[in-house]
């Protein structure tokens, strides 16, 4: 009885903590074998290469904590890098508008998502999966399938004039002094701040606590008065503007409307969030978890970088820590508790 | 004295801190009907977990047929002989695939079947199986497509297909209406003179009486209570499992104030007749009637899930035509719904959380939830209806299902309505908490009107100052719960509507005492 008390509360203590430790640990050891990784330089290093896939990624969380998916974020986000250049360089117009429109047409797919999953019953993988096609096709029309750059060759025979702004580029590339001079780049800042609120949000606010509550049983959720179809459409638009602002962060630090950019954000910030699961032993999407997932990732590849580990060896290890994330979510969790239906 | 079936000696089980079987000691014989009584919470559902492979026992032994009996996993039992019909439908069934391959699935996965279904020889089997059941409907149709009842039978008519030594049944006819129970129980003679051990388990006292060789009464994760001699026990079946005396329940109906909700004219469906009733404030009125009777309806028109056919609803003497759970509950119009599981509880969720999900405005500023007013509203509210829990703090999935339920009503009396609604609240809720839940609605009542919907005329008579009965969409009685004459209560439930109604369109009960 006592010995079974004792594992019970070990296995406890290894699903609430375990990942933590393991992400301490990991620092330490880098620390230790790789030199130069414990430095303020190479830290925010490491939040820089995680800031736009963790931005997304909380978007994702979003949609996950309302019991769906998100999976055009990748293509939302390149979307608003090709659309902010082309606002700029060849509408000419200021950052401020480019900004604006950007995350307008964020919210706008976020809310056509959010249509085809509650007005046309489309399942949610379904209908993101088909928007993330459309978009990877329509970003390239304007500009038949050319990268945005100043002096390009525009199709009536003309050279677009624009450029991208200082204001703008100041977004991707400013840095602000933190003990160190120039230290914290913008999109980490950025990023901090969109975690912390969707934290607060989804923890801490009713709207969060009624999206958890359609998560786990929607006709529940339903049936107290609650705004379904709404909140989820919110969701999805949440999702759609996040993954704006990670693509106008990228076309800011980019400085061109590059059309090969941002291929790997999609399965990067679906992993955080994933491996979010694994945090504190929460076992559901939470922005906190998502955080520390995406800093994760980024400890981990900066750490082996640092070792020479080669460059290909990358989305084998992100591969392999969201399988562990993933076994130590569901398998572990699901022994935890002695459920008991009666 | 027949054979033994099925022994089990001694089980134990345990979840962390709650040691839910105590040492369980039982003997199923070959060709009897077992029924076991229980509280929500007394171990029952643990008991038959472990007997179908869902879980393990901590410590004790099984036998089955003389052979020492200790499943894998449920497929294992299933082999074996022991075969589960589960409360809950559709885990029997396959609502996409049609009858007959629901009927002859278990054949699929047979050692030796080819690779390819022969469709024809797989309906003929079908057909066998379903006569057999006294089943009527095309084998062809989706099972998905046919009502709760129909899919009930097709997952008994499931179980039956695999010859089962034991046979558990759970609560079979919590969905059935009076002639498909019926149906059940001659199939339960018949499995009975095959040689079957049955062990029954039901919160219903009319299936015990009908069905019942023995009695078992369980609580608190011991056997409490063992009855085989004729005439069975039945009082002190209850008692064993409540472990007090049960008293009556003792109504003094009101009339009530104020008229709150009132229809006129109302029709439930396009070709149903009106109904006409008025509830008024301080009133507890309950709606009976069979499976299809239409309360299911009339409560989800009330509640805004559904659209009326034709008709006026009048919420203090304003119109009221809701168009969503939203619009129903911002007019004070509140809702406990029915299949708690699917339709209340929010599994990820603890008690405070449940408890208060409906008002979370009121626990919050500025959008940001106060976690302390929430969890003293559910520590006042646990204490006030009696939800046995740890703390407010615990999963909803730790409480048995008359305590989650006392949550799920507990969190619609958080704020004052001005019409409750509950769906079957009594559903697989045990006779204890039924009481705990039925005093509770009634000493609140004031202020409010209350309506509930059951199909059982126990549960009605316990907390209803007047019942209205409905019958195929229209009102086919309506009495005041003081002496009322059961027979004729029942023949208005059961009888045939149209011919009912025109004859006696209100009929007074005359003083007879209750059964």
């Amino acid at each position: 009885m006592n010995s079974n008390d004792t594992s019970r509360s070990a296995l406890e203590l290894a699903i609430r903590y375990g990942f933590i430790v393991l992400l301490c640990g990991l620092a330490v050891f880098f620390s230790i074998y790789a030199s130069g990784f414990a430095s303020a330089r190479s830290a925010v290093f490491i939040f820089q290469s995680v800031a736009i896939t963790g931005i997304l990624a909380l978007g994702v969380t979003c949609t996950l904590v309302v019991g769906g998916f998100d999976l055009s974020i990748g293509s939302v986000a390149t979307s608003a890098l090709m659309l902010s250049a082309y606002t700029m360089v060849i509408l000419e117009q200021s950052a401020f508008v480019a900004v604006v429109v950007c995350l307008a047409m964020g919210a706008l797919v976020g809310l056509i998502n959010g249509l085809l999953i509650v007005k046309m019953r489309v399942p949610d993988l379904l209908a993101t999966l088909g928007m993330m096609f459309l978009l990877i096709g329509l970003q390239r029309i304007p500009t038949q399938g050319n990268s945005i750059a100043t002096g390009m060759n525009l199709p009536d025979g003309s050279v677009a004039e624009g450029t991208f702004s200082a204001a703008f580029l100041w977004l991707g590339r400013h840095r602000f002094d933190l003990f160190l001079d120039r230290l914290l780049p913008v999109p980490v800042v950025v990023f901090l701040l969109i975690a912390l609120i969707i934290w607060l949000f989804l923890g801490y606010t009713r709207h969060g606590r009624l999206m958890y509550a359609i998560g786990s049983n929607e006709r529940a959720a339903g049936l107290v008065g609650t705004n379904v179809h709404r909140y989820k459409i919110v969701a999805y638009m949440i999702s759609g503007m996040l993954a704006s602002v990670g693509g106008i962060l990228l076309a800011a630090r980019l400085g061109r409307g590059d059309i090969a950019s941002g291929n790997n954000l999609l399965l990067d910030s679906v992993a955080a969030a994933l491996i979010g699961f694994a945090v504190l032993g929460a076992a559901r999407p939470n922005a906190f978890g998502t955080a520390a997932g995406a800093l994760f990732v980024g400890i981990l590849l900066q750490g082996l970088t640092m070792m020479n580990a080669p460059y290909y060896m990358q989305d084998f290890v992100k591969g392999a820590v969201l399988v562990a994330a993933l076994v130590f979510t569901f398998y572990l969790s699901s022994r935890r508790g002695g459920r008991r239906t009666a | 004295m027949k054979e033994v079936t099925c022994t089990l000696n001694g089980l134990e089980k345990s979840f962390a801190r709650n040691h839910v079987l105590r040492g369980i000691d039982l003997q199923l014989r070959a060709g009897e009907v077992t029924a076991l009584m229980g509280a929500n919470g007394a171990g029952k559902s643990t008991l038959v977990k472990i007997l179908c492979g869902y879980h393990f026992a901590d410590s004790g032994r099984m036998e089955l047929g003389g052979a020492p009996f200790a499943p894998a996993d449920a497929a294992d039992a299933i082999s074996k002989g022991v075969v589960t019909v589960h409360q809950s439908i559709d885990d029997g069934v396959i609502p996409d695939l049609d009858v007959a391959t629901n009927l002859t699935l278990d054949r699929l996965t047979e050692p030796g079947v080819g690779l390819f279904v022969n469709d024809r020889k797989l309906r003929r089997q079908a057909r066998a199986v379903a006569e057999s059941m006294g089943l009527t409907m095309d084998v062809r149709t989706r099972v998905a497509d046919l009502d709760v009842a129909d899919r009930q039978m097709i997952a008994i008519a499931r179980a039956m297909a695999r010859s089962p030594k034991l046979l558990i049944l759970d609560e079979p006819t919590s969905s059935l209406s009076a002639s498909e129970a019926d149906r059940l129980f001659n199939l339960i003679d018949r499995l009975r003179a095959d040689g079957v051990a049955i062990l029954y388990i039901s919160h219903r006292m009319s299936d015990i009486r009908r069905v019942a060789d023995r009695i078992v009464s369980m609580r608190d994760g011991t056997i409490s209570g063992f009855f085989d001699t004729e005439p069975l026990d039945y009082v002190g079946a209850v008692n064993a499992m409540l472990g007090h005396q049960m008293t009556e329940v003792d109504i003094d109906p009101v009339t009530g104030g104020e008229a709150v909700l009132e229809a006129r004219e109302l029709r439930l469906f396009a070709d149903s007749p009106p109904i006409d009733f008025t509830a008024r404030e301080g009133e507890v009125i309950v709606f009976t009637g069979l499976l299809g009777s239409g309360t299911t309806e009339l409560a989800e028109v009330l509640f805004g899930l559904a659209e009326p056919a034709d008709g006026v609803l009048l919420l203090d003497g304003k119109a009221y035509r809701p168009e969503s759970a939203a619009e129903a509950v911002a007019s004070g119009v509140f809702m406990s719904p029915k299949d708690r599981s699917v339709n209340a509880v929010i599994a990820d969720f603890d008690i405070a959380d449940n408890m208060t999900l409906p008002f979370l405005k009121a626990f919050s500023r500025f959008s940001f939830l106060s976690e302390r007013a929430q969890r003293q509203a559910s520590r006042d509210m646990i204490g006030r209806i009696g939800v046995k829990c740890q703390s407010e703090r615990d999963g909803i999935g730790t409480l048995s299902g008359g305590n989650q339920q006392k949550v799920m009503i507990g969190r619609w009396l958080l704020e004052d309505a001005r019409v409750l609604l509950l769906d079957e609240p009594f559903q697989g809720v045990d006779i204890g908490a039924r009481r705990d839940i039925g005093k509770y609605i009634r000493q609140t009542a004031a202020g409010r009107t209350t309506l509930v919907f059951v199909a059982e005329i126990d549960e009605a008579l316990e907390i209803a100052d007047r019942i209205i009965v409905l019958n195929e969409a229209m009102i086919a009685g309506e009495y005041v719960n003081r002496d009322v004459d059961l027979n004729h209560l029942v023949a208005a439930v059961s009888g045939p509507a149209r011919a009912q109604a025109s004859g006696q369109p209100f009929p007074t009960s005359p003083n007879q005492a209750m059964a």
